[in-house]
């Protein structure tokens, strides 16, 4: 790595700029390979194939014709570990360290595409040769997550190469601070955290809080499950993020900021850590920025892995040293925050838009989207759904777009059933509502949240009970305990819950859930307990004959409550290939080679993994005929 | 002065006075639970709850923590807020059937139906004792562990604390410990032996006319209840 030097003036930040951007310009017509690796991707085995390409391009001699960039995540997980060759931009997918020398050879020494690890649309089977002609980049809008490719998320020179901190020099200097927030309001950007409060109001309000101290905080505490895109923008771009609180903090007022990123992110962490480290070496952080008066210190705290400190109160709390929990509002943060002064709160999203609208204006920003909701809209797609991965969508794009036309359909042709946004808060939205545009307002009317962007795909193989169960479970578990009404209402709701999957539903359950889950919804104080029966009233909402179903009928429709179900193997499609046999882990399948198989029920767990080893959907799940539940006996 | 509206009423506040202490300045009674004058608010128990502003963007808070504020506008006992309370009633029996504070609330509220699994923790978590330890006795003895459903409250990893004095002050300030009740009948868990009486207002107005919070002694809209 470059050592960096202190940049004294602005002037010499802009002509450092101009350099890195020379310098990009020079590389274009080199062959630059760009290997994907942030957490999805070292999971997949990123960094052997980065090793191998390293020691294959030594091999073959190209070492000083080929640059390498190792980046964060593009947000094509389902494709990792995936480079894509510049400037054809050849994309090759799911890659091992093999197939690598193969490439290097084929496509690099030979100059020939490798087919085969060209990605394959699941609907139509057609291979994509470049990056811009799959259909999963195609229909997105990618203003945060698109730079990913083009930077080195551990060099700062990298990020200065995309013109990175020109937005920051423009605010500095032909900028007061009452134009930026001007500009943001104008914007229309709202908090991309969830609820979706104006930024630039919040902004103005802070400004206008009386007191010398003033703090900004970045909220990185991302904890819903199946949700990770403030980690891909914090591992993949940190500068962007940094650079949008220091615009923040020169249009607040603030010298003094925290980025809480949860520990469970240990790449972030340190790509964050690594980022501060440079910025100080810059003189881009720290006393007299730049020669101006403007000076800023950002530290980083790092969270315990407590859902609920996502709540901006209860992150402050953590903070400062005590326990997350929250607090009623008002005073609002932007009034009394981090120690009792004025504080603006901001998502990672957030913040990393903040450049874009500086430098590109506020009505390229509002051009995106819809009436109310403006910009793009990072959403982590995953669940049942072929191309799982992040998706930064325009506001306004309808469900069937993002899941059919992005995200590629369901695998294996089944049915979709439901969509879940918003996280373990959100709520599940049926196959009626595929053709919902997407902004804040029509999530709300919906029975959802836009949350801070899961979006988990559920097919026909689902059971909307067993779902309710499980972020009833996670909520229980994650609700701070401060509230009766988010801790007992969690906890019984779960109860309830739990005996209809276990076939101890009773009729009036149904009624008590529905008056438990509102009471819970209104008399809770933060937005944790507010929002946690939305699993509940939303999967009541649209899939009540499924309730219905496991309390009236004791039947399961998707086959997937273990009380209401046991497996059967169907003779007729059997072709006694014993793939469930070796499966099963407790040796309750019987038969021998080319004979029908047989489930001996005492011996049964109800796995499931007889199910999953089948390739003839010879077992399926059968409702549970000898079924005697009866309800213990209420004190 | 802060100016406001509770119940239809106009009312000045102090300016740090709680939406609370404004209500009990002028003799209107929410009830509370978590609550003491001489500890800190902590808004847990959410009985205090009240709805304020209008419309579509009406909301319950307690009424314990939200300041008083300009124009702020306050409905103490609308139906939206009798029904919260009595689900909150009937989740605070479920977890400490046998505490006479308890009973008693769900006696002037109306509750007669528990329909949950008792679970007999005898404690509902409100944090009086905890902040009496604290705050009142400078003993920080006690405190709250894990969260969620494991919440508890208990000395630093559960071993006998040399900062407790056993002054008694936690017992002392306990809702759900200090007064027993007679107990629960086995089938609904609910003592209700108090309760003779309740206030027929509810049937036609969104809200509990009676500000004397007594069933009864008003006389005017109260029915003998039924079974």
């Amino acid at each position: 790595m470059k050592r960096i030097k202190k940049f004294k003036n602005v002037e010499e930040l802009k002509k450092a700029i101009e350099q890195q951007e020379a310098g990009r310009q020079q590389e274009k017509k080199k062959r630059v390979i760009v290997v994907s690796s942030g957490t999805c991707g070292q999971a997949r085995g990123s960094l052997k194939v980065i090793e191998t390409l390293k020691k294959a391009l030594r091999e073959e001699g190209l070492k000083d014709q080929v640059t390498i960039r190792i980046t964060g995540c593009h947000g094509f997980c389902e494709a990792e570990p995936n480079l894509i060759i510049y400037p054809d931009r050849i994309f090759y997918q799911k890659l091992t360290p093999p197939d690598v020398r193969t490439i290097v050879k084929e496509t690099l020494v030979e100059g020939r595409v490798v087919e085969k690890f060209l990605h394959r649309d699941p609907l139509t089977k057609e291979r994509a040769w470049y990056e811009n002609e799959i259909p999963f980049y195609q229909k997105q809008k990618r203003i945060v997550l698109g730079d990913n490719v083009f930077v080195d998320p551990t060099s700062l020179l990298e990020y200065l190469a995309i013109g990175g901190f020109r937005p920051f020099i423009k605010a500095l200097t032909r900028m007061k601070p009452e134009e930026i927030i001007q500009t943001v309001k104008q914007s229309g950007l709202r908090g991309r955290g969830g609820a979706g409060f104006p930024t630039g109001l919040k902004w103005e309000a802070t400004r206008r809080a009386p007191g010398d101290i003033k703090y900004i905080i970045c909220n990185g505490d991302e904890g819903d499950p199946g949700a990770y895109m403030d980690r891909s923008v914090l591992e993949g771009n940190p500068y962007r993020v940094l650079e949008g609180m220091m615009i923040g903090a020169l249009a607040i007022g603030a010298r003094e900021g925290y980025l809480y990123v949860r520990d469970e992110y240990p790449l972030a962490v340190r790509h964050v850590t690594l980022a501060l480290e440079q910025l100080y070496r810059a003189g881009l952080l720290g006393e007299k920025i730049l020669g101006t008066d403007f000076s800023l210190d950002l530290h980083l705290a790092k969270g315990a892995g407590a859902f609920v400190c996502g709540e901006e109160t209860a992150l402050i709390a953590s903070i400062e040293g005590r326990v997350g929990e929250p607090r009623q509002r008002p005073p609002f943060p932007a009034q009394k925050g981090l120690w009792r002064k004025p504080t603006c709160i901001n998502n990672v999203e957030t913040w990393a838009n903040i450049p874009l609208i500086i430098l590109n204006g506020a009505d390229w920003f509002s051009s995106i989207g819809t009436s109310g909701s403006k910009g793009t809209k990072i959403f982590s797609l995953v669940g049942k759904i072929n191309n799982t991965g992040l998706v930064e969508v325009p506001m306004g794009i309808t469900l069937r777009e993002i899941i059919y036309d992005i995200g590629g359909g369901i695998p294996e042709g089944k049915a979709f059933k439901a969509v879940q946004t918003g996280g373990p808060s959100g709520g599940c939205l049926p196959a009626s509502m595929l053709d919902q545009i997407i902004d804040y307002e029509s999530l709300t009317a919906a029975g959802s949240i836009m949350g801070s962007g899961g979006m988990i795909v559920m097919d026909e193989k689902t059971c909307m009970v067993d779902v309710a169960k499980y972020f009833l479970n996670f909520l229980r578990d994650e609700s701070c305990g401060k509230c009766i009404s988010c801790r007992e209402g969690t906890q019984r709701m779960w109860e309830i819950v739990r005996d209809i999957t276990e076939g101890l539903g009773r009729p009036e359950d149904l009624e008590l859930l529905e008056e438990l889950a509102l009471a819970t919804k209104e008399a809770s104080m933060c937005g944790l307990g507010q929002t946690a029966a939305n699993p509940v009233l939303s999967t009541l909402r649209y899939f009540r004959d499924e309730y219905e179903a496991h309390i009236y009928e004791k039947r399961c429709p998707a086959g997937v409550c273990k009380s209401l179900i046991r497996y059967a193997v169907i003779p007729e499609k059997c072709t006694g290939c014993e793939a469930c046999k070796r499966a099963c882990p407790t040796g309750a399948i019987q038969g021998t080679r080319k004979d029908t198989h047989l489930i001996l029920y005492d011996k049964c767990i109800k796995c499931g993994a007889c199910l999953e080893a089948c390739r003839f959907e010879a077992i399926e799940a059968q409702r549970e005929e000898a079924i005697t539940i009866v309800r213990e006996v209420k004190p | 002065m802060i100016t406001m509206k509770i119940n239809g009423v106009e009312v000045k506040a102090e300016e740090g006075w709680t939406i609370l202490e404004t209500a009990k300045f002028y003799g209107l009674e929410i009830p509370t639970l978590c609550h003491h004058e001489g500890l800190t608010p902590y808004g847990g128990c959410r009985l205090c709850l009240v709805e304020i502003g209008e419309g579509p963007r009406a909301k319950l808070v307690s009424s314990c923590t939200y300041p008083a504020e300009e124009g702020l506008v306050v409905h103490t006992d609308t139906k939206r807020v009798v029904q919260a309370r009595r689900m909150m009633i009937e989740l605070m029996l479920s977890v400490a059937p046998y505490s006479k504070v308890i009973q008693d609330l769900a006696s002037k509220f109306g509750v007669t139906r528990m329909r949950f699994k008792i679970r007999n923790e005898e404690c509902i978590l409100c944090g009086l004792c905890v902040r009496m330890c604290e705050e009142q006795m400078d003993g920080k003895a006690i405190g709250f562990q894990n969260r969620g459903f494991q919440r508890k409250i208990s000395t630093p990893f559960d071993l006998r604390s040399e900062e407790c004095r056993l002054c008694g002050g936690c017992i002392y300030i306990c809702p759900a410990c200090q007064l027993r009740c007679q107990g629960p009948q086995a089938e609904t868990a609910i003592c209700n032996a108090c309760l003779t009486m309740e206030p027929t207002c509810l049937d036609f107005y969104d809200e509990l006319q009676c500000w004397m919070y007594d069933a009864g002694r008003c006389g005017t809209c109260v029915r003998e209840k039924k079974s």
